[in-house]
């Protein structure tokens, strides 16, 4: 039985208060009103007078619409200031255009800690959905090498449900007690033709697209994934006990079934989740391509936990071959994974068509660092790194490729929010940074008091025995 | 050193061939080959044959691959005749890379598994004509070979070979 120490309780805890701490930060400090914000962007356009210069530099290759709106408004800002505020200013057009621009921004700003928290709460959900579907497959392809691991992945899996919970409350609350900060489409007016907000497009797709339907379906899919973490965890454990199979030919038969239920979920929580916060865009291998991402960060979580809990001496059947195979599901879905991303952003790049590639083009122009450096570290970094046979056994070296790799993926899912919420306000600052210190903390919690609850080795699991001599 | 004289030690049965060969290690005599009909896991490690390169040089061949793609198309699409094809950016290679993306992707393929089959054979020396090689055409079905050279202590070494269960133990002279 391991025991959750004390030391690593506490880290936990502590991550949990910090995180808390800059999460309410975030949410206090991004409450600027329109004056204030007005006065930012004027103060910003002072800065040096080629202030056409710097948003030039700003916005390099920015793309028109959203820079011309830029430029003007900054530009406005410097006029408007001198005049506060003129009704009777003769030129209601620009003051319409300046309004709309400062407001524009001021959602942005309004919209960052809740896509902030956001981003860190899925990201940490779908490490744990991850493992449950790598779970799943374990037992329905009745691997022979996994077994000593299983409970590993059982205890993380145990962040599912609160994980997924945590992550479609957010997105409750943005509705009733944000203003719709991460799903526009969530905004009532959108759908109402007498609305100056109405949006034919949005509107088009409201009979999937509405609140009620977005919660229950989400309902019906953590549901769903829950059953499944529930009753196989159950069996697993009634194993150890039994004289007969019977629990693990039970497992194996739900592990199927629930492979099929999860790829239909899976697909629809990704349009549901991630890819509704652009309601005007669409990608038919999106499902995949999040399922890959999920993929690499629960195998990472898993090796990297494993070696955790090895090192500290608690399981001493696994060997370095486990170790070694681990690395290589890692290296195998980092492929995969860039396989999707570049499967959708070139045939979406190729075709050029207007309605599509604004995605990328506002992801390549205001997120040129975070989207390109995510390849590389999802990519190129483990591609070189854990190519080698012998370094995917050593401890450390499958460690820092994971470090690397959960960093990439953070970036990943931050790249996918990001640009549809805050666009070009964005930042890796303190809402993003204490939202993934309060889930780190929060999941750690979680994940390492459900590995004390019970045997870190399944005892009488058909497969044991050669997962012990295991060797690659 | 090669030995103008050998034992062929011929076994039946690969768990018999392993201990025996662990159990000739031991003994520090030389084993010159050995013939087996299918792959017995574990006999290089065991002989102590050093581990294949074969990797690192299949890498290497897919840089080169990698490189040639790169080379080849930046010549040809950017360098030599930039033309505007379907309003595709042909200005530098970086605008136009999505594009290339899947040639590179196979070329890298291409290089490094042609080569790597081609330096498998070139080290292996096989090649259509080649005469082949074995000893006993029995090792090719069902019997495992051990050729062991003889320096004088034939005697000791069949005692030992049969004591490893070795169904057959023939002194060969190699000179034909």
């Amino acid at each position: 039985m391991y025991t959750f120490s004390s030391k690593l309780k506490s880290v936990a805890i502590g991550l949990m208060i910090i995180g808390a701490i800059g999460v309410a930060y975030g949410f206090f400090s991004s409450h600027k009103d329109f004056a204030q914000v007005e006065e930012m962007l004027a103060s910003e356009s002072h800065h040096g007078d080629g202030h056409g210069e710097t948003a030039n530099h700003h916005e390099a290759e920015a793309d028109d619409s959203h820079a011309v709106d830029h430029a003007q408004g900054t530009e406005h800002a410097h006029d408007e200031v001198t005049h506060a505020v003129a009704p009777v200013h003769g030129e209601h057009a620009e003051v319409d255009e300046h309004t709309k621009h400062v407001n524009h921004v001021m959602h942005a700003m309004h919209n960052r800690p809740w896509s902030a928290l956001y981003v860190a709460a899925f990201f940490f959900f779908m490490i744990a959905l991850g493992v449950l579907a790598f779970y799943a497959v374990q037992y329905a392809a009745q691997a022979g090498w996994s077994p000593l691991l299983l409970r590993v992945m059982e205890g993380i899996t145990a962040y599912m449900l609160p994980g997924a919970l945590i992550v479609l409350g957010i997105a409750a609350l943005s509705h009733y007690v944000g203003h719709n900060n991460i799903f526009v489409w969530m905004n009532p007016d959108m759908v109402d033709p007498s609305s100056e907000h109405y949006d034919k497009l949005v509107a088009g797709k409201k009979g999937w697209l509405n609140v009620g339907m977005f919660i229950l379906r989400g309902l019906i899919f953590i549901g769903g994934w829950f059953l499944y973490r529930y009753f196989s965890r159950k069996f697993s454990i009634a194993q150890d006990k039994a004289n007969d199979d019977k629990n693990f030919k039970k497992t194996f038969r739900i592990s199927a079934a629930f492979l099929v239920f999860f790829l239909y979920t899976e697909s629809m929580m990704s349009w549901d989740w991630i890819m509704s916060v652009d309601p005007h865009w669409f990608s038919t291998l999106f499902g995949w391509y999040v399922l890959a991402g999920m993929m690499v960060c629960g195998i990472t979580v898993i090796s990297m936990i494993t070696i955790y809990l090895k090192s500290k001496g608690y399981l001493p059947r696994v060997n370095d071959s486990h170790i070694h195979d681990l690395a290589k599901f890692m290296f195998a879905f980092s492929i995969f994974w860039t396989y999707l991303w570049f499967s959708q952003f070139m045939l979406i790049w190729y075709s050029n068509i207007p309605e599509e590639v604004t995605y990328f083009v506002t992801r390549f122009q205001d997120y040129q660092l975070p989207f390109l450096g995510m390849v590389a570290m999802n990519f190129v970094f483990p591609l070189l790194v854990l190519m080698n046979s012998d370094y995917k056994r050593i401890p450390w070296f499958v460690i820092m490729a994971g470090i690397v790799i959960l960093c990439g993926h953070y970036i990943d899912i931050f790249n996918m929010i990001m640009p549809a919420t805050v666009g070009d306000q964005w930042s890796i600052g303190i809402p993003e940074i204490f939202s993934m210190l309060f889930f780190a903390g929060l999941f750690i919690f979680i994940v390492f008091t459900a590995l004390t609850k019970a045997p870190l080795t399944p005892e009488r699991n058909p497969f044991l025995k050669e997962s012990e001599h295991f060797h690659y | 050193m090669e030995a103008s004289k050998v034992i062929h030690a011929i076994y039946t049965d690969d768990d018999v061939l392993m201990n025996a060969v662990k159990k000739v290690k031991a003994e520090r005599h030389h084993i010159e080959e050995i013939y087996t009909p299918f792959p017995v896991h574990g006999l290089d490690k065991a002989m102590g044959l050093e581990p294949t390169r074969i990797a690192i040089a299949a890498f290497m061949y897919g840089c080169v691959g990698l490189t040639v793609a790169i080379v080849m198309m930046n010549f040809i699409m950017i360098e030599d005749w930039p033309q505007n094809i379907g309003g595709k950016p042909s200005f530098s290679y970086i605008e136009n890379m999505p594009a290339f993306v899947p040639i590179m992707f196979e070329l890298t393929v291409f290089f490094a598994a042609h080569l790597m089959v081609i330096t498998f054979y070139l080290r292996s020396r096989m090649w259509p004509f080649k005469k082949a090689e074995n000893p006993d055409p029995r090792t090719t079905d069902d019997h495992f070979l051990m050729e062991i050279a003889v320096n004088g202590n034939e005697n000791e070494l069949s005692e030992l070979l049969k004591e490893t269960g070795a169904v057959e133990i023939n002194l060969i002279d190699k000179e034909h």
